[in-house]
């Protein structure tokens, strides 16, 4: 089947361990304020088989060495879960090591159709690189125009099934660094038993020249990044005794 | 029973018995090392001193304009000048260009005309006697090179296409084994380079009566060198008898050869295994401490890193600074499957330490997914804080060059003391493009006489018709083009080194080699991506030419995408493939002067910028006088799949058609290698 890509990366190192090909997904469903790849939020892309892609990853597999593998990220790749499942089935047979990077939100417990193909993909995928974008309902909405319920639920139903995780949080100033914001956080990572590692994400200003390129305003006018300081509370309160 | 005290305690073999055998002597007796760097020892009191004085004079010769002081009257050879010290007392390895440190030398037997211009340019005068002498008496390579030249290779030169010739300067590029002045003493190698002498008898053709001047030369440069040692109140005659010894009689070796030649590229060998030989014997007999040990190899450096030549702001340009090359290539492995790294690999890493980061000497990592753990480790750690370490792929290079090999410049590889170069700057392939399509007429130049433009090669048939570019038809006349210009550009070269052998012969570093040398002729390819986008363009594209008054194709109007070098994407990456093959399947199909073996290079590094300014737009979009790519790297931003697929594009290119070197820039930040948590 035909997947709508956004873009490669052959050589992607803070995309899961190792040396990993990314292969960027097109589409997304959330509108993160913070995003920093507004161009992958459309339609569009370039049309690829699963076939194509996995030929192109495999080019690089010399690289990977122990760890590293191919990851699959975007925009949200798990509105193309059905594509991602066709890749991940090409390389794992070849052995190659599988991580999906996503927000979880496509994932809906209560539709068992959902729950099917989240549970095929699960088979396939090694690491999960999810991304808690808000751990209050309301102030994830307001940042990314949906609620974390699927996000949540996604989280337990990964840990419930076993399947690795490395939880991401990216440190906007005044959204996402207050100590209740973390601690919340920190509290709900604590009830999962199958994460690796939570990583702080610092919010960078790389994406802002994207949003006057597409014509968007940029929703964080004036944040500035986090200060040193912030990110080391942020990462002791996040990563303390994991 | 060993022949000279310097030889005690050392395993004999073939390299003892009237042979000089450098490598034979390591391989018996270096001690390979697996651990880590704990061993090292930090700077010594009189390191910081002398360094401290170095810093201070680098800071003054800033403040000075870059130059600050040059001699302007003493015309530099071995022995022209005294000794010259940074702290007499302090220095544990002695030995500076001429009677001062910081003081450049006045080397013109490349050619009075540079010698003098970059005196000018820093508010020197050149001294008049010296002018008339090489002027009126004494020829220089540069003025034997104008009066042969053909007026077709001067077109092409003021037309860029070929540039940077070493016709003005000296070539560089000859590594002479230094080691061998160390192990073997003068006396034993002017022995044997009379013996050689003796050997060729008989009728005196034009090339035995060259090889027993030349041969007569190099005795005499040794004599010399000899000479210059005892300037500086040492005895190098016999051979080396402690690791300080050692380490200066090699050193001498290596400033006999920049007093003596202004080379484009100056670099010293493949010299850590060897002295560690000589280090090791010390500590192990208590002679020396390790602190000692690695005050001999900061001081040894220390002196690498001041040497220095006086050259015009444009040769600055051209290589984009004032680069000596002093290349020393580490560790890599042996054939034996030994690894070559020793302690005193280490201890070279570790100026960097005791002294700081510094471009030069180049040291040069010899690299190999065997080398021990430990010094992975330490050369990993070394290049995250120094950005100082240049790595090379001994893998790639030891099947062919065996494990005594070295780096000229930055990536030109040879068996030290067995083989030479003669270096041949670059051919422009993206100007040579715009030949084909343009007949053969110079985009850019107009011929002083008629203001119309210069016709550089014979005239071919340009492309006339203004339909998108016909990919077929622009390869042929591209073909026919490159087959002119390797023609051109490995005559051009032949002469040059004829005239560079005839009155500026590297007398002294070819006494440091085997007489029956094996000698390279380099040339080399720049704009290699930016000629492979175009036919890419050419080719997948719709590609429009656009004529000025004079019908010439000034420029291009590109419709539609094209695939780009540098992204792993073949079908871009298979022209770069073959413009490569094709250019030295006919720079091979010539005569090379001295049955020198044909080798070409695509390593640009930092002249691409020059070349660039001389190349119109290009069919690929690119804008004329923007630079072309340095070495085998991708078009500027066109590489948009990361690192490694760039990296994969490039090493598509046939090592075996580019045996002087494929150099691919590469920077990337820290952050991007990964998370440090």
């Amino acid at each position: 089947m035909t997947g709508f890509i956004h873009s490669f990366e052959s050589f992607g190192t803070v995309d899961g361990p190792g040396i990993r090909f990314l292969a960027f997904l097109q589409g997304c469903p959330l509108r993160c304020k913070y995003c920093h790849n507004p161009d992958t939020w459309g339609a569009g892309g370039t049309a690829y088989s699963a076939e194509e892609v996995a030929t192109r990853a495999l080019k690089y597999r010399n690289y990977f060495g122990d760890k590293g593998g191919v990851t699959v990220t975007g925009g949200e790749p798990l509105l193309q879960i059905d594509f991602v499942i066709e890749l991940f089935t090409i390389l794992k047979a070849k052995g190659i090591h599988t991580c999906v990077d996503t927000s979880g939100v496509t994932f809906d417990k209560d539709n068992p159709q959902s729950v099917e193909k989240h549970e095929k993909l699960l088979a396939l995928t090694d690491l999960f690189l999810l991304d808690i974008k808000h751990i209050d309902d309301e102030k994830c909405k307001a940042l990314t125009g949906k609620g974390n319920k699927n996000t949540l639920d996604f989280a337990r139903y990964l840990s419930d099934n076993g399947k690795k995780i490395w939880i991401r949080q990216v440190l906007v100033p005044g959204i996402t660094d207050d100590e209740e914001t973390l601690e919340r956080t920190r509290t709900f990572i604590d009830t999962l038993s199958t994460v690796e590692k939570v990583e702080v994400l610092p919010y960078h200003t790389l994406g802002e020249v994207k949003y006057k390129n597409l014509g968007i305003e940029y929703p964080l006018q004036g944040v500035e990044t986090p200060t040193k300081e912030s990110v080391r509370r942020a990462k002791e309160i996040l990563q303390k005794q994991l | 029973m060993m022949q000279y005290k310097g030889w005690e305690g050392f395993i004999p073999g073939k390299w003892c018995d009237d042979e000089v055998d450098v490598r034979d002597f390591i391989q018996r007796n270096y001690t390979p090392y697996e651990g880590d760097a704990s061993f090292l020892a930090p700077a010594t009191e009189a390191t910081k001193k002398l360094w401290d004085i170095v810093c201070d004079l680098s800071k003054k010769e800033r403040a000075a304009g870059g130059v600050l002081d040059a001699d302007t009257k003493i015309v530099s050879t071995l022995t022209s000048h005294g000794a010259g010290y940074l702290d007499k007392d302090l220095e544990k390895i002695v030995g500076v260009q001429t009677d001062e440190p910081f003081k450049r030398s006045l080397q013109p037997f490349g050619g009075i005309r540079m010698s003098e211009g970059a005196l000018e340019m820093y508010g020197y005068k050149l001294d008049p006697q010296v002018k008339e002498i090489f002027t009126k008496y004494r020829k220089t390579h540069n003025e034997g090179v104008f009066d042969a030249y053909t007026p077709e290779m001067r077109a092409a030169r003021s037309a860029h296409i070929l540039t940077g010739l070493p016709d003005a300067y000296g070539r560089g590029r000859i590594i002479g084994d230094y080691r061998r002045v160390a192990l073997y003493g003068v006396d034993y190698l002017i022995k044997k380079k009379e013996e050689d002498k003796l050997a060729i008898n008989g009728d005196m053709t034009p090339e035995k009566v060259r090889n027993r001047e030349e041969l007569a030369d190099q005795i005499k440069a040794l004599k010399a060198l000899k000479e210059m040692a005892a300037i500086y109140g040492c005895d190098i005659s016999k051979p080396a008898e402690t690791a300080q010894q050692a380490i200066q009689a090699l050193y001498f070796g290596y400033l006999a050869a920049v007093k003596d030649q202004n080379g484009a590229a100056m670099s010293i060998g493949r010299n850590t295994t060897f002295l560690d030989i000589y280090i090791q014997r010390d500590l192990e007999k208590g002679l020396i401490t390790e602190e000692q040990a690695q005050e001999f190899i900061d001081h040894f450096v220390m002196k690498l890193r001041i040497v220095k030549f006086m050259r015009t702001k444009e040769y600055n340009e051209l290589f984009s600074g004032d680069p000596t090359w002093v290349t020393e290539a580490i560790g890599g492995m042996g054939v034996d499957g030994r690894s070559l790294v020793t302690k005193t690999a280490f201890r070279i890493l570790h100026t960097l330490e005791n002294l700081g980061p510094a471009p030069e000497p180049n040291l040069t990592v010899l690299w190999s997914k065997r080398l021990p753990v430990g010094f992975k480790k330490y050369c990993a750690q070394l290049s995250i804080e120094t950005s100082s370490i240049q790595y090379e792929s001994d893998d790639l290079m030891r099947p062919e060059m065996g494990d005594d090999y070295a780096i000229a410049c930055c990536v030109s590889c040879m068996r030290v003391g067995k083989d030479m170069q003669f270096f041949g700057a670059r051919a422009n392939l993206a100007k040579c493009l715009l030949y084909a399509i343009n007949g053969g007429k110079d985009e850019q130049m107009k011929d002083k006489v008629t203001g119309k433009p210069m016709q550089v090669s014979p005239e071919f048939m340009p492309i006339t018709s203004n339909d998108a570019l016909c990919y077929n038809e622009v390869v042929a006349k591209f073909e026919n083009m490159m087959t002119w210009l390797a023609d051109l550009y490995v005559n051009t070269l032949n002469l040059i080194h004829y005239m560079h052998d005839k009155y500026s012969y590297e007398a002294l570093e070819m006494a440091l080699h085997d007489t029956n040398v094996r000698r390279f002729f380099a040339t080399g390819i720049a704009g290699l991506s930016c000629a492979a986008d175009s036919l890419s363009a050419i080719k997948y594209a719709k590609v429009y030419p656009i004529r000025n008054e004079d019908g010439i194709v000034v420029d291009f109007k590109i419709e539609g995408e094209f695939p780009k070098y540098g992204n792993n994407d073949d079908r871009a990456d298979e022209i770069a493939v073959w413009l490569v093959k094709t250019f030295m399947k006919k720079v091979k199909s010539h005569y090379t002067y001295r049955d020198s073996v044909p080798t070409t290079s695509i390593l640009t590094i930092t002249s691409n910028v020059v070349y660039g300014k001389k190349t119109g737009n290009t069919p690929d979009g690119r804008r004329a006088g923007t630079p072309l790519a340095p070495g085998a790297n991708p078009m500027h931003g066109r590489d948009c799949n990361g690192a490694l697929a760039s990296l994969e594009s490039v090493a598509k290119l046939p090592y075996e058609y580019s045996r002087d070197g494929i150099s691919n820039t590469f920077s990337i930040t820290p952050g991007s290698l990964g998370k440090e948590d």
